[in-house]
């Protein structure tokens, strides 16, 4: 891998840039592998990338029924936060967060993460005893986390119209959230992933498993077959799909998610902004576009697009808090689907079939843990068992019953 | 946007219904006796197929009465509606993903 620094970029500023080398390689599969990754998403890509980082497993092959990026890593709203109310999920989203602080350094790949500040709002009574309850149990965690009046989100945010018809009370501040470059973090991970020899073999989609006495043996896929002894399958809105070529079900439905943005303005908005109440958030990109997300249409689909309504249900809120919006133009609307668990948690876990491992669940909030999630996924399928942090987010919860309920308590913006 | 007929008042519009999880899932009668995992089965793992979906809706701006979808999950082509009770809508020729443990019961 060559390093990207200044001085490669004079260097290839000299040629007119027409001689970068290509970020990663496009092999043709292997027989076999030590362990396969299906999904080429970020938190796949992740997940490859520490495996040969972290465990010197460098056997892998990343295998992407389409592009790198192309399905929910490229249709969210690239929101980072660990803001979250369950110790479980506090620890997870945080080792996450932390990660995020220094990935681009680690990556040698700039993603863009800028932790400018992302602000909760309070439209009422109950907000106001959640966000206390949350802020309270995020502190108390040791996680960054403060109150803010009615004053101080005017002060942050002057386009904001307190008095709307469900007028804001407060806010809840979280300093180290930010926005990150959704893009940048697949290609960082697979370029990272590749340098250390991993295979990412796009426009390769799994069609089956090959399974012996209950032990998974390999992939069917549109390039044949491929061996692993261990495999992961980290597809998000698909983990359904491929659970029932495996035989089992998942406590998952999926649903899409829709987000927007609008033509590009002037800086207006530098801080990410939502409301769990008029479920809406609002945030400016670099580029200027007002990236804008709400809640997930209500019935299952895999299609990746939205019902109309649901639009107006997103914009007309935005609209309201903030009224200098009204005229602006939306450019570009989209929808990625979203597995969805009953308690709002993701599932990182062991499969009834041996050597198969599962990482699905993120719903529509995964984009923020895609470092921690690959972090945590990838020990996972280096010891073959599930490490401390993971463990309570198995499949098996959901019939002990010891669920990390975040549904009635997530801050919305995903 | 869905144009739903309501097999008891016709073809509304989709803004006017609520969805109500997936179809045909009977609850078991003997719970008392069920394992933590048969019952944890029951309430909360669904089938989420990648297609053809028999599914519940509610016509809430309208009858307000409940009634069965046979929808296709990616196209969203709805393939027919009909009352709680009446025999599910075949779709011979609808795209099939495998499912796992069955599609459920009957109800």
């Amino acid at each position: 891998m060559k390093r990207y620094s200044i001085f490669s970029l004079v260097r290839n500023a000299l040629s007119y840039h027409e001689n970068w080398p290509k970020a990663w390689r496009s092999p043709d599969p292997k027989p076999a592998y030590d362990v396969i990754i299906i999904g080429g998403g970020g938190h796949g890509l992740a997940t490859a990338y520490y495996l040969a980082k972290e465990h010197g497993i460098t056997n892998v092959a990343v295998l992407e029924k389409s592009w790198i990026g192309g399905g929910n890593t490229g249709r969210n709203t690239t929101i980072v936060r660990s803001n979250y109310l369950m110790p479980e999920s506090l620890a997870l989203y945080d080792h996450a967060l932390k990660l995020w602080e220094d990935l681009s350094q680690d990556l040698n790949y700039n993603v863009m993460f800028s932790p400018r500040g992302l602000l909760h709002l309070a439209h009422n009574v109950h907000d106001m005893q959640e966000i206390g309850r949350r802020g309270h149990a995020i502190n108390a965690a040791g996680v960054d986390s403060e109150f803010v009046t009615r004053e101080q989100v005017k002060a942050m945010v002057p386009i904001i119209n307190l008095d709307c018809r469900y007028p804001v009370m407060g806010g809840l501040l979280q300093k180290r959230g930010g926005v990150a470059r959704h893009d940048a973090v697949a290609w960082g991970y697979a370029r990272g992933a590749d340098a250390r020899g991993v295979d990412i073999i796009q426009n390769c989609a799994v069609t089956g498993f090959r399974m012996d006495g209950g032990r998974v043996q390999g992939v069917e896929t549109t390039r044949g077959f491929i061996a692993a002894p261990r495999i992961g399958v980290v597809v998000a809105g698909n983990s359904g799909a491929l659970a029932a070529m495996a035989g089992f079900r998942l406590p998952i439905e999926t649903t899409p998610l829709q987000a927007m943005v609008s033509e590009p303005l002037k800086p207006i908005i530098d801080c990410v902004v939502m409301s769990n109440t008029i479920h809406a958030y609002i945030s400016q990109s670099d580029k200027g576009e007002l990236v804008i997300g709400g809640s997930s249409d209500p019935y299952n689909s895999y299609a990746q697009r939205g019902s109309f309504d649901q639009i107006e249900h997103v914009v007309g809120p935005i609209v309201e808090l903030y009224p200098a919006l009204s005229r602006i133009r939306l450019m570009r609307h989209w929808a990625g689907i979203t597995d969805i668990t009953v308690d709002r948690s993701p599932i990182m876990s062991k499969t009834p079939v041996e050597g198969l491992f599962i990482n699905c669940g993120w719903g529509t909030g995964g984009f923020k843990a895609t470092p921690g999630s690959g972090h945590v996924f990838a020990h996972c399928l280096a010891l073959g068992d599930l490490t401390p942090m993971a463990a309570p987010f198995t499949m098996d919860r959901f019939h002990t019953g010891a669920l990390i309920d975040e549904g009635a308590a997530a801050a919305v913006a995903h | 946007m869905l144009p739903i007929r309501c097999p008891w008042c016709g073809e509304r519009e989709q803004t006017e219904f609520s969805y109500g999880g997936e179809a045909h899932i009977v609850r078991p009668t003997d719970s008392a006796d069920l394992t933590d995992a048969e019952w944890g089965d029951y309430v909360f793992f669904r089938t989420n197929p990648r297609g053809l979906h028999y599914e519940r809706w509610f016509h809430a701006f309208g009858c307000r009465r409940w009634f069965n979808m046979a929808r296709d999950t990616v196209s969203g082509a709805i393939h027919g509606t009909y009352r709680p009770g009446e025999p599910r809508t075949d779709v011979p020729d609808a795209p099939r993903v495998p499912v796992a443990g069955g599609d459920g019961g009957e109800g």
